[in-house]
């Protein structure tokens, strides 16, 4: 019937229309996230309470020596900035998890998931898009935090950015793979002491490894093999201009694991959504 | 307006599909067509079937058993060429009410890769389509429901899709806002050649000169014109027809329960 009508029948989308797909989908997240302020701030205020509370009364109790990649001792405060934006990063990618399950209730996701784009394509747009809004969180925290005297290197600051973006990736793709476990629009405290809480509690992100190590063996190595952990080394490192490999690693590693596993999951002929106890009607 | 063209193709058939969860039955060898330019009701009661075999032909839940094809293409096998042929009004709200209306259709427009300055026009050409140009920059939260709708509608055209489904369209709405939106699908049929199915459970929502398929616990019992059904059953009008051929199905499944 008209230009583009015919261009489908043609066989697939040329690579701009899958680019004007992805801005479609980062763009309808940033609309959303502008009309949603009170979520971006209570995003901030959860590190922020950490940050000028905790790690303040912790402070004396907490004496953080030279590990890499810090070169002198360090404050606590400054020691768990790192895992507080990894934490932001987290919330972000479970509550985006959540709202894909609201989504799928009320029909957004099937909006978007009737699209004719290639599946594959489409959680990853969304993905990404969820990952920019944990990135723009991340810097705001990283802002107020400069005025409580928490500061890095210049450099550090942009080479901060690659990392964000791959971590977010990370825990978006496993908050979409939860999502896509999740059958009902349960409360948010089964993911919350499910997920978030080990994940944040058992990782580097809150006192170094080495004085874990002290107490318990066992619960190092379940730090060591936490991808939460490398991705707060990873944007630890990368703070201070630095690459840490390993974390660099494993947060790929799990990115690819995760992100895979999410597009399993929603893809039709093999997916839970399938399995299901049918709709919710 | 365009002339369209009618080819042999069906606008949609489902060829012999089965769909279950777990133990339970929801689709037991449904096979029905919506021919292009038709209106096509299906009329089921709550449970029927009809939203599982909406989300089979969206390809929400993959295709088990048999074949489910919109103009031709294989919706397992093409599911590109076949979903950028379709157009889907679902039962639960998928509008984002933070937003505009236009904001909306301009990211329904995204997802079927359509470049801004041609969205534009399309949005113009659908919203003047079902009336609501002069709400294009309102919030969606700020509309009626029956207003609502029609911008489901609305996105649900945006791609000019060749088949339009909608399911239950009219839920919720008013006698007056129902009618309104009968006649702007009615008229799709007409004047644009879309075929449409259109669930329900309210049987005088079908009319003369539609197609209607009668589906019950999963069993279609019934399928061809309005007329062809009415008199197949033996009833005076469709509403009988149902009554007969539901009544008689459950009767059925009680005596060989027995």
């Amino acid at each position: 019937m008209t230009a583009t009508g015919e261009a489908i029948d043609r066989r697939g989308f040329s690579l701009a229309q899958y680019v004007i797909c992805l801005e479609g989908i980062v763009w309808r997240e940033a609309l959303r996230f502008i009309h949603q302020r009170e979520r971006f701030v209570s995003a901030l205020v959860r590190p922020l309470v950490w940050l000028f509370i905790f790690a303040a009364g912790f402070r004396q109790v907490l004496g953080v020596s030279i590990i890499p990649p810090y070169q002198t001792y360090v404050l606590y405060e400054v020691y768990i900035t790192p895992g507080l934006i990894a934490m932001i990063q987290l919330f972000n990618g479970m509550q985006s998890s959540l709202t894909m399950v609201y989504d799928r209730e009320t029909g957004g996701m099937r909006t978007l998931l009737v699209s004719p784009f290639p599946r594959w394509w489409l959680l990853t747009s969304k993905l990404l898009a969820g990952t920019l809004v944990s990135v723009l969180q991340a810097y705001v925290f990283l802002l107020i935090a400069w005025f409580w005297e928490i500061e890095a290197p210049p450099l550090g600051y942009l080479a901060l950015l690659p990392a964000l973006l791959l971590s977010g990736f990370m825990l978006g793709a496993l908050g979409m793979l939860i999502s896509s476990l999740i059958k009902q629009l349960e409360n948010f405290a089964g993911v919350m002491n499910f997920v978030i809480f080990p994940m944040f509690f058992a990782s580097s992100a809150l006192y170094p490894l080495w004085r874990v190590k002290e107490s318990s063996l066992l619960l190092y190595y379940i730090c060591e093999l936490n991808p939460f952990t490398h991705a707060t080394e990873l944007i630890r490192f990368a703070l201070y201009e630095q690459i840490n490999w390993v974390s660099l690693g494993v947060v790929l590693g799990c990115t690819m694991v995760f992100l895979f596993g999410a597009i399993l999951a929603y893809d039709p002929a093999r997916g839970f959504l399938a399995r299901r106890a049918g709709p919710a009607s | 307006m365009k002339p369209f063209e009618l080819t042999d193709t069906s606008a949609l058939e489902i060829d012999h599909v089965s769909h279950r969860y777990g133990a339970r039955v929801a689709l037991d060898d449904v096979s029905l067509t919506v021919r292009q330019s038709s209106f096509t009701v299906l009329l089921g009661l709550n449970g029927a079937g009809k939203s599982t075999l909406f989300s089979l032909i969206t390809r929400l839940y993959a295709i088990r058993s048999g074949q489910i094809r919109i103009f031709g293409h294989n919706v397992a096998n093409e599911p590109g060429a076949a979903l950028s042929k379709l157009g889907v009004v679902f039962q639960s709200r998928a509008l984002d009410i933070d937003i505009s209306v236009r904001q909306n259709l301009m990211y329904h427009a995204a997802l079927h890769g359509i470049a801004s300055k041609r969205a534009r026009e399309l949005i113009a050409q659908v919203l003047d389509r079902v009336a609501m140009t002069d709400r294009s920059l309102d919030r969606v939260g700020n509309l009626s429901i029956g207003q609502m709708r029609r911008i489901e509608i609305a996105r649900a055209l945006l791609h000019q899709p060749r088949l339009l489904l909608l399911d239950e369209p009219t839920v919720g709405l008013d006698i007056k806002a129902r009618g309104d939106i009968l006649d702007h699908v009615r008229r799709l049929t007409t004047v644009e050649g879309i075929g449409v199915l259109w669930a329900t459970h309210l049987i005088d929502e079908a009319g003369a000169g539609d197609d209607v398929v009668v589906l019950h616990k999963g069993r279609v019992l019934a399928h061809g014109a309005l007329g062809e059904v009415v008199g197949g059953s033996g009833g005076s009008d469709l509403r009988d027809a149902f009554n007969r051929l539901t009544g008689a199905a459950d009767q059925d499944e009680l005596e060989s329960a027995r």
